[in-house]
């Protein structure tokens, strides 16, 4: 058996209203559109994935927070209604995902031997996380891809943000392991924004475009920061100053999503292909991917 | 309408699902779940027509949300303890509160909505309380949101907000709070038998906090909010709030007759079941140490003033 590969690690925020706005068959409301920048953004990169040969997507979302342990989706079918608890009024969508138990399992058990606490999820009546399912819809609408889920352990609330990143980079090593393990191809999945300060309160039409833009400067600044050293292929740099941007703009990297995927990957030093960058109700969202093929591999942006 | 509204009881519960789903794993989560069934007895004793929920483990940004959904209706599964099991429910909710509520919250300064979808995610401590306390939906009931921003003088206004709305309609209502004391788990799986607070420091100082409900000191526990957060709380948001709404909701004041029914260890976190009845007599009236709020003004642009 071939040993298993990463093809391609995407940072993939979640906001809802990416969702909302696209107006798929399996959410509820009805939008006039919004977020373009970061929807055509993820339109390219989810062509550019029809486009590779992959077997399962496995993502690291913040939206399923657990605070004993790292969990993993352990059943082969999840279908049910996700309705967002912050933006009900955007996301209400029907799913209906297939998970690669095999490989998450393997994930759980390499995760186990390294020291990390762990358990799998069996129970069927259990609610995919808004997270997983944004960032999964955007990446690959068709969802003819099964997936593999982590919870994202809050080691940021109980410690700090120099042991998330730790712990984030213990578990993406066992990933990794795992996933060579497997001989299956594999699309790593950062499911989260950057700065992460939230308006708190919404315009009546939310797809008013008018209205949206980021929440403060302080935090553009630090997003731009990000987006610039990531194109300068600095991701060791980027998750040794992490703690500091989280702690300054509220990141929603502290979920472990980024310093657990550059790990898997060995931390990158090529350049980031970026695809997007907008606020969404204030928040700063990059899509950003890492093609460890030099022949596939693009500037985008 | 009557001017005060007449809360007839409080409730301080936890919101872990082990007295719910797990009560003969160990001993402790046996006496929390006997206390919220003498909590239950007690209530049914009354002639509430009202339960009002603030649930610490419901976040919202957009402002305050309300459950306005007249019978929402779902299988719930908590995020850490899936392993002990599903939660179904089908609850009776009181959609004419909530709307009065959210009216109030706006008159006040607030940003809030009525939340009303099917499937909508009501949180495990809420699912927890009403399935215990409210079983057989004999009180319609409304949860509000705990927003993640929110601070001292917005979760003050809140309360007020809430009173607001049940002085209007008339409600003899029951309060829950659903919170934790010290809120730091293990971060590892246990043995349910092995099950303790995580820290001699974080069991002293719940066993304080418990002395001042006991006492009915309500007051003084939201004024010691702050503090109480430093000591015992884990930081997931910037502040311990369900004394400050508690306090504004049940009138700002120490005269309550207070029993602590039970206190026991949640995977480490702090879990009590505590009865507040409002009483004539009580510990008395404090002098205050922080401005009493009355409309939320929300952010004061500190950062725009003596630019250059």
């Amino acid at each position: 058996m071939a040993k298993g590969e990463i093809v391609l690690g995407c940072l993939a925020p979640h906001p809802p209203h990416v969702v909302y706005a696209e107006n798929p068959e399996q959410n509820e409301p009805f939008s006039e559109g919004g977020w373009e920048t970061l929807r055509w953004g993820y339109h390219r990169l989810a062509r550019k994935l029809k486009g590779i040969d992959y077997d399962c997507m496995v993502v690291l979302t913040p939206h399923w927070m657990t605070y004993v342990g790292t969990h993993f989706l352990g059943l082969e079918r999840f279908q049910n209604i996700s309705v967002d608890p912050i933006f009900p009024n955007l996301f209400r969508y029907h799913h209906d995902i297939q998970v690669d138990v095999e490989l998450a399992e393997a994930m759980h058990d390499s995760a186990a031997e390294s020291g990390i606490i762990t358990k799998m999820m069996r129970n069927p009546d259990f609610r995919v996380d808004y997270g997983t399912i944004v960032s999964c819809h955007m990446l690959n609408p068709d969802w003819d891809k099964p997936i593999v889920t982590i919870s994202s352990n809050r080691s940021t609330h109980y410690y700090s943000n120099e042991v998330m990143n730790e712990q984030a980079a213990a578990l993406g090593e066992a990933a990794m392991k795992a996933i060579e393990a497997s001989g299956k191809r594999v699309v790593l999945v950062a499911s989260h924004s950057l700065s992460h300060r939230h308006f708190v309160t919404e315009a009546p039409l939310p797809e008013d475009m008018s209205r949206e833009h980021i929440y403060n400067h302080s935090q553009y600044v630090w997003d731009m920061k990000i987006v610039q050293m990531l194109r300068e292929g600095k991701t060791k740099e980027v998750v040794d100053i992490l703690p500091e941007m989280i702690e300054q703009t509220m990141a929603e990297a502290e979920g472990g999503g980024l310093s657990w995927m550059m790990a898997a990957m060995g931390y990158p030093d090529y350049p980031a292909e970026i695809y997007g960058y907008q606020s969404v109700i204030g928040t700063g969202n990059a899509i950003a991917a890492w093609d460890p093929n030099t022949a596939t591999r693009e500037l985008v942006l | 309408m009557s001017e005060e509204p007449e809360i007839v009881l409080g409730f301080y519960v936890p919101p872990h699902p082990h007295p719910l789903l797990a009560p003969e794993q160990n001993e402790g989560w046996g006496r929390l779940r006997e206390a919220f069934d003498t909590c239950r007895q007690r209530i049914e004793e009354t002639d509430a027509d009202l339960m009002l929920i603030y649930s610490t483990v419901w976040p919202s940004i957009v402002g305050h949300q309300i459950q306005a959904h007249p019978k929402p209706v779902f299988t719930h599964v908590d995020d850490d303890f899936h392993f002990l099991g599903s939660m179904p429910y089908e609850f009776s909710m009181d959609p004419e509160y909530a709307e009065k509520f959210k009216d109030a919250c706006e008159a006040r300064g607030l940003h809030a909505r009525t939340v009303a979808y099917d499937g909508f995610p009501i949180d495990t401590g809420s699912v927890v309380a009403l399935k215990l306390l409210n079983p057989d939906n004999r009180i319609p009931a409304c949860i509000v949101s705990s927003n993640v921003y929110s601070n001292r003088a917005e979760q003050i206004v809140l309360g007020k907000a809430a009173r607001d709305a049940m002085s209007e309609l008339g409600k003899k209502v029951v309060v829950v709070v659903v919170a934790s004391l010290s809120n730091r788990m293990f971060t590892e799986h246990i043995d349910p038998s092995e099950d303790r607070i995580h820290s001699a420091k974080d069991d002293e100082f719940n066993r304080k906090i418990l002395e001042f409900f006991a006492d009915g000191r309500l007051e003084d526990i939201s004024q010691l909010s702050r503090d109480i957060h430093g000591q015992i709380r884990v930081s997931k948001v910037v502040a311990y709030k369900p004394a400050w709404w508690m306090a504004a909701t049940m009138g700002q004041h120490n005269n309550y007759h207070g029993e602590v029914l039970a206190y026991e260890a949640l995977h480490g976190a702090g879990g009590a079941v505590i009865q507040l009845t409002p009483a004539e007599d009580g510990v008395g009236d404090k002098e205050f140490d922080e401005d009493d709020v009355e409309y939320y003004h929300g952010d004061r642009s500190v950062l725009d003033k003596g630019m250059l």
